[in-house]
């Protein structure tokens, strides 16, 4: 297929924006979600990460800016996106009187795409799928956090889809649990769905997807791959070693700016010390400068920015909601 | 997917292609990862998902949405809660020796002696007024905002059931609801009637008498009366409850605008607002009981309420088609 650069994206937006009265919740965001990759939506609490996602999904409309979601405008063509969209909003939402399966089969029967012959089967799939068919004729009430936590991730499964957005798919769920939907996510992209989730958890985002977003009080302030992201960070390089004076002469020698250590050495045990390192510097270049200046290098390692730092650093530490 | 709906499914998806209208949920994907467990290879899918080129009618959703009325047991209780006023009326009619004084209480109180089949209407106009309102606002107030306060709505809608959509399979639950509680205050006052006094050929208020099944008939058309009549309120209810996200705010405004309807209706002064109250001609369905019946506060009384359903229907439809769903 020839399609221009708008079909190779499942989400895109140009200057979406978001208020309510006077509070501008997302302001003027730019998303680009390649097809077929793992986006982390990643930001503080209130950093507008759900009024976007509701945005996407026709359920807010954008006070301005343009959205399209698998190559259709939104809200024009909404009635024929969604059907190719499974989502998880801002927590499940489920009749408690009713079973984990018949609550399944109501949300399907409100889709006019899907045969109403494979309901039963296909929501049986789904509830398998995340590992809910024992409790599948229990009433949602009787259900754990973490149980319709999976009842709703089931429900975005329901029928095959193009895109699928999963809104802190891990609240409430136990360490196991948390893995399987690290699973489940890697097994739906291996069927070629796009998936979209969003987090203020780190250490998940990092390990499954393959592109990332980082919110900040309605602004959108990085994106990219993962890989990118991380290049954006700092990486530092950390030699561990008992002469921690002669390695930080050599490390200013080449430029570096080495970090005041947590210790000095007394000549014998080993110390580490470390310094910003950009990419212009070969990191071998750095080991044969400390060798030939006689510095007993015991370990080196060159540290490439975690994700966290990453986030950190556009975020800002600490639980302040930024207003 | 269809090439209708997925026009655009770039080629390195092999399961979303333009052209992969049958795509293997169960059998193929899932089977390798750890959460289906290995037991996807016994499930009667065989890969048979077929999505539909064109949307579907959606009856399912319109018989889903009435199931699902149905099985709360806050339905059933108000149901029983309205069968039990006349199994209330005939036992005290029964037990109290003295017989009825007439011109007290209800039109055709003095009547259930004679005949049974008077239990029904009596409870019927005892009804209109304060219970039937009361149940409807439970059922209409919480159609929009029941649904939001519970969550259920942004899933409603992403699944997609389309905005338009749900407020009619809403309003049509609830006028299913209407007539289920008119004929559950019909059918319980002729059991009970049955039970306790005896039952007969029925002489109308025009004089004439009618035979037994023709007496039911009369009350079936008694029963269509009084539902055609809380439809107006029904979509009065529905239209504020797109307005909130508390469904007993809902509930309890709809029953306050039927109880302020009825006052206004009962000052003589305002005479020339009374033909365009929706509780108007509530209790006007004795025409019925007439030999030949006379149809014109039928009529008047359809016209009224189909105008009340338009009018809020309208409303509710340009209220939730351009709501935020923040809920």
């Amino acid at each position: 297929m020839t399609a221009g650069a708008g079909a190779e994206l499942a989400i895109e937006t140009h200057g979406l924006t978001k208020t309510f009265g006077k509070q501008t919740a997302v302001n003027g965001i730019d998303l680009a979600v390649p097809r077929g990759s793992v986006f982390g939506f990643l930001g503080p609490n209130g950093s507008g990460k759900t009024t976007t996602i509701r945005v996407l999904l026709g359920l807010a409309s954008a006070t301005s800016g343009e959205v399209s979601v698998l190559g259709q405008p939104l809200p024009g063509r909404l009635a024929s996106v969604l059907p190719r969209v499974g989502a998880l909003i801002e927590g499940p939402g489920f009749y408690p009187f009713l079973s984990g399966q018949a609550n399944l089969r109501r949300l399907d029967s409100a889709d006019r795409y899907v045969s109403s012959s494979t309901r039963h089967a296909r929501v049986d799939a789904a509830l398998e799928r995340v590992g809910l068919s024992h409790a599948a004729g229990k009433k949602v009430k009787a259900y754990s956090l973490g149980m319709k936590q999976r009842l709703g991730i089931a429900n975005a499964l329901l029928t095959p889809r193009d895109l699928i957005v999963l809104d802190e798919p891990t609240n409430g769920l136990d360490p196991q649990g948390t893995r399987e939907v690290r699973n489940l996510v890697r097994s739906l992209t291996a069927e070629g769905t796009t998936v979209f989730v969003s987090s203020h958890l780190l250490a998940e985002i990092e390990q499954i997807c393959t592109h990332a977003a980082v919110m900040r009080a309605g602004n959108l302030v990085a994106q990219g791959s993962l890989d990118d992201l991380r290049r954006a960070g700092q990486a530092r390089v950390r030699v561990l070693t008992p002469d921690d004076l002669a390695a930080e002469q050599v490390l200013r020698r080449l430029g570096l700016v080495p970090e005041h250590p947590d210790a000095r050495g007394d000549g014998h045990a080993d110390v580490t010390v470390s310094a910003p390192i950009t990419d212009d510097l070969a990191p071998d270049t750095v080991v044969s400068a400390l060798v030939a200046a006689g510095v007993r290098v015991r370990g080196f390692e060159v540290e490439r920015a975690t994700l966290e730092d990453l986030f950190v650093a556009l975020t800002g530490e600490g639980f302040d909601v930024v207003q | 997917m269809s090439s209708e709906i997925a026009p655009e499914s770039a080629p390195e998806h092999p399961n979303a292609g333009d052209t992969a209208a049958v795509q293997p949920l169960a059998a193929g994907a899932s089977a390798e990862h750890p959460l289906s467990a290995g037991a996807s290879t016994e499930h009667p899918l065989d890969g048979a998902y077929v999505a539909l080129a064109r949307p579907r009618a959606g009856w399912a959703f319109l018989g889903s949405e009435i199931a699902v009325l149905f099985r709360r047991r806050r339905t059933w209780v108000m149901l029983i809660a309205l069968a039990a006023i006349p199994v209330l009326i005939a036992v005290a009619v029964r037990i109290s020796s003295a017989g009825s004084t007439p011109g007290r209480g209800p039109a055709f109180l003095g009547q259930i002696t004679n005949n049974g089949l008077f239990v029904g209407l009596v409870a019927l106009i005892i009804c209109i007024p304060l219970f039937l309102p009361l149940t409807i606002g439970v059922v209409a107030g919480d159609t929009i905002a029941g649904e939001a306060s519970s969550s259920t709505l942004r899933y409603l809608l992403v699944a997609p059931v389309g905005r338009a959509r749900l407020l009619l399979v809403k309003f049509v639950a609830a006028a299913a609801f209407c007539v289920a509680a008119t004929l559950v205050i019909i059918v319980a006052g002729a059991l009970i009637g049955a039970a306790l006094f005896p039952i007969g050929s029925v002489t109308l208020l025009s004089g004439d008498t009618v035979s037994l099944g023709e007496a039911g008939v009369r009350a079936l058309l008694i029963a269509a009366y009084v539902t055609l009549s809380l439809l107006g309120l029904t979509a009065i209810g529905m239209f504020i409850s797109t307005l909130t996200d508390i469904p007993v705010g809902a509930m309890a405004a709809t029953v306050v605008v039927s109880i302020i309807s009825q006052v206004l209706d009962s000052l003589p002064q305002l005479d020339w607002l009374h033909p365009w109250l929706f509780t108007h001609y509530w209790l006007d369905f004795a025409d019925l009981l007439r030999q030949p019946i006379d149809w014109s506060s039928f009529g008047s009384n359809a016209l009224l309420q189909l105008a009340y359903v338009a009018v809020f229907g309208a409303l509710a439809f340009g209220r939730f088609s351009t709501k935020d769903i923040l809920s």
